[in-house]
């Protein structure tokens, strides 16, 4: 029996193999009811595979997949209550957009004026009132990915699925997804869980993240806790750009052994404190300016620095600077970290 | 690529003598049938529809139409089941000795129809009439079969390798069981390459000759074969021109509509041409 307060999704000992190759390594998940959850890491980190076999397309090597406290593992796709929008749309070409919308109710045997009347609403929903006679070929990508949302959003399912839904859009149009998304989301209640290699797409969109590194997953949190609080030099490293210091460095920038990261931001230049090194690389881009500097104490660091006075000189390439952040800025990555490497 | 202009005039040149070479033979025949000699004169004196109501009235050639229509409609409905359903397995499935059974289904268009002829003959004598199926119309069917069989697996094969497993995956998803899942997302899918194939797999049945000259069982003729049998008794000569015509026509029709329905890119033309 279903219990309200069972998590939306419930991952138990997951793991696939294809031939000798572990895609996923063993996982064990919550992802509460109405969350907005991002599956993010590389391309061949395992995020997909774990999707498909959420959908069930992929019956897992081991561990279980529960929905909603019901044990799915061994269920079909069509016996699953998700829906999935998948990465290149896969609308039915032969079909309209109406009949595209409104296929999951046509196999389940909703009444041909009801499922019409629902699938002008779910285009309604996604601002594609209208467009229901057009083919899918004749419609931009935009229009395309919505019309597969609508598609999905229709079935009322419990969880939504996206695989990289974005990821054929240009950044402009992707930007607008991403707030469009969150905005459905919020609307519909709908559990999310959505699958991305674009950490900004993770971190805008999601109320927690999952970072994945081969078949594992390597923290999850809140967007703030996994950038801010980055559990290992992988994460710290695959979640925006950060400076991570180890050995000789970590001793005589922090003052103790072990791993450190200091994000780009989090950083200053100054002219009378803090390790001193010379500048490598100016990089201007509008709102900030990157530098890349090269501390004398034997690490490369990249800095970040807002441009507020319009007109005020860059430190050019090869001057000497000082460098100084706040303790609380470092983060210490845990050792445990090589762990997760073997699998 | 650019061609220079004498190559390009030389090029055009050997086209359109091969043109030529192939379908004035055929331009003849078409309007032989109509040549009011009966020796062909040329260029014909009168024109005439005689043969056509003579044919139309010979019962012998009447019937060979009959008999070629239903060899072909049964070679065709048995193609398109096991043509689609290898396909299948082929394209969707992984199981032991899959390229072997690729390549064992593809075979049989390019072995020479004689070899076919005389294996199914002899399969024929020493282990079919045994079991108490002679030679008839069956044997026909089964024979033209053999190599109609590759012209749908080939379009049915090409189709799905385009359209992939996503779009089934989504049917699935969206909650259609598997048969739905057929009905109204793989079937429409790969409706025009089995017509286009289908429609091939006629054409070879239509006009075949050798395979069935071994595979007929005695009363059985084809169109193809009333022809060969008839060509040189000078009474039939131009009977024969008629019925040639028709053929000609009922084959290029069918190549025509497959090749239109398949477009270019589907891979239709692969099965025809060793045949």
């Amino acid at each position: 029996m279903t219990d309200s307060s069972d998590p939306a999704i419930r991952l138990t000992g997951l793991r696939k193999s294809f031939g000798a190759v572990d895609a996923v390594a063993g996982i064990d998940l919550d992802i509460a009811d109405g969350e907005f959850f991002s599956m993010l890491g590389p391309s061949g980190s395992g995020k997909t595979t774990v999707l498909r076999m959420i959908a069930g397309f992929e019956l897992p090597t081991a561990g279980t997949v529960h929905l909603g406290g019901r044990d799915v593992t061994r269920l079909a796709p069509f016996e699953r209550d998700v829906n999935t929008v998948f990465q290149d749309y896969a609308l039915f070409p032969h079909m309209s957009v109406l009949e595209n919308v409104e296929y999951g109710l046509k196999v389940r045997g909703v009444k041909r004026a009801e499922r019409r009347r629902r699938a002008e609403e779910a285009l309604a929903g996604v601002r594609l009132e209208g467009f229901g006679a057009r083919r899918p070929a004749a419609m931009s990508g935009g229009q395309r990915q919505r019309v597969a949302l609508a598609r999905a959003l229709v079935n009322r399912p419990k969880v939504l699925l996206l695989d990289e839904p974005l990821g054929a859009l240009d950044l402009k149009l992707r930007e607008q997804m991403q707030v469009e998304l969150k905005a459905i989301q919020r609307e519909v209640g709908i559990t999310f869980v959505f699958v991305t290699h674009d950490q900004d797409e993770a971190l805008t969109m999601s109320d927690r993240v999952a970072v994945f590194e081969t078949g594992r997953i390597a923290q999850v949190g809140t967007p703030e806790e996994v950038y801010e609080r980055p559990a290992s030099s992988f994460v710290a490293g695959f979640v925006g750009t950060s400076n991570v210091f180890t050995g000789a460095a970590a001793a005589a920038l922090v003052g103790r052994q072990g791993t450190f990261s200091v994000r780009p931001e989090k950083i200053l230049i100054s002219d009378d404190s803090g390790p001193e090194g010379t500048v490598a690389e100016v990089v201007y881009a509008g709102p900030v300016t990157r530098y890349v500097v090269d501390l004398d104490a034997g690490s490369r660091v990249v800095v970040v620095a807002q441009n507020r006075h319009s007109g005020a000189p860059l430190v050019a390439r090869g001057h000497r600077v000082r460098l100084s952040w706040h303790d609380e800025h470092i983060v210490e990555i845990p050792s445990a970290t090589k762990e997760t490497a073997h699998a | 690529m650019t061609l220079s202009a004498s190559a390009r005039w030389a090029l055009r040149a050997v086209m359109a003598a091969g043109l030529v070479f192939i379908y004035v033979p055929l331009l003849l025949v078409l309007v032989n049938s109509f040549n009011g000699d009966r020796t062909f004169a040329w260029p014909p004196r009168d024109l005439t529809t005689r043969w056509w109501s003579a044919a139309w009235e010979n019962e012998g050639a009447r019937q060979a139409l009959l008999t070629s229509v239903q060899a072909g409609l049964a070679a065709t409905a048995i193609a398109l089941v096991l043509g689609t359903m290898i396909a299948f397995a082929v394209q969707r499935f992984e199981f032991f000795g899959r390229d072997t059974v690729s390549l064992l289904v593809v075979l049989p268009i390019a072995l020479p129809g004689i070899v076919t002829g005389i294996a199914l003959d002899s399969a024929w004598r020493s282990v079919m009439g045994d079991l108490g199926i002679g030679k008839g119309l069956f044997s026909v069917v089964v024979g033209h079969a053999t190599f109609c069989v590759v012209t749908v697996y080939n379009n049915v094969l090409a189709r799905l390798r385009r359209t992939g497993v996503n779009l089934e995956e989504a049917s699935a998803d969206l909650g259609a069981s598997g048969f739905q899942t057929f009905r109204y997302v793989t079937f429409p899918l790969i409706r025009s390459a089995l017509l286009a194939g289908g429609l091939l797999a006629f054409a070879l049945s239509f006009d075949e000759i050798i395979v069935t000259t071994f595979t007929a069982g005695p009363g059985v003729t084809t169109l193809p074969i009333w022809i060969f049998n008839n060509l040189f008794r000078p009474n039939q000569a131009p009977i024969v021109n008629v019925v040639a015509a028709v053929l000609i026509v009922l084959s290029v029709v069918p190549v025509w509509l497959a090749q239109r329905i398949a477009g270019p890119s589907s891979g239709v033309l692969r099965g025809s041409t060793d045949a």
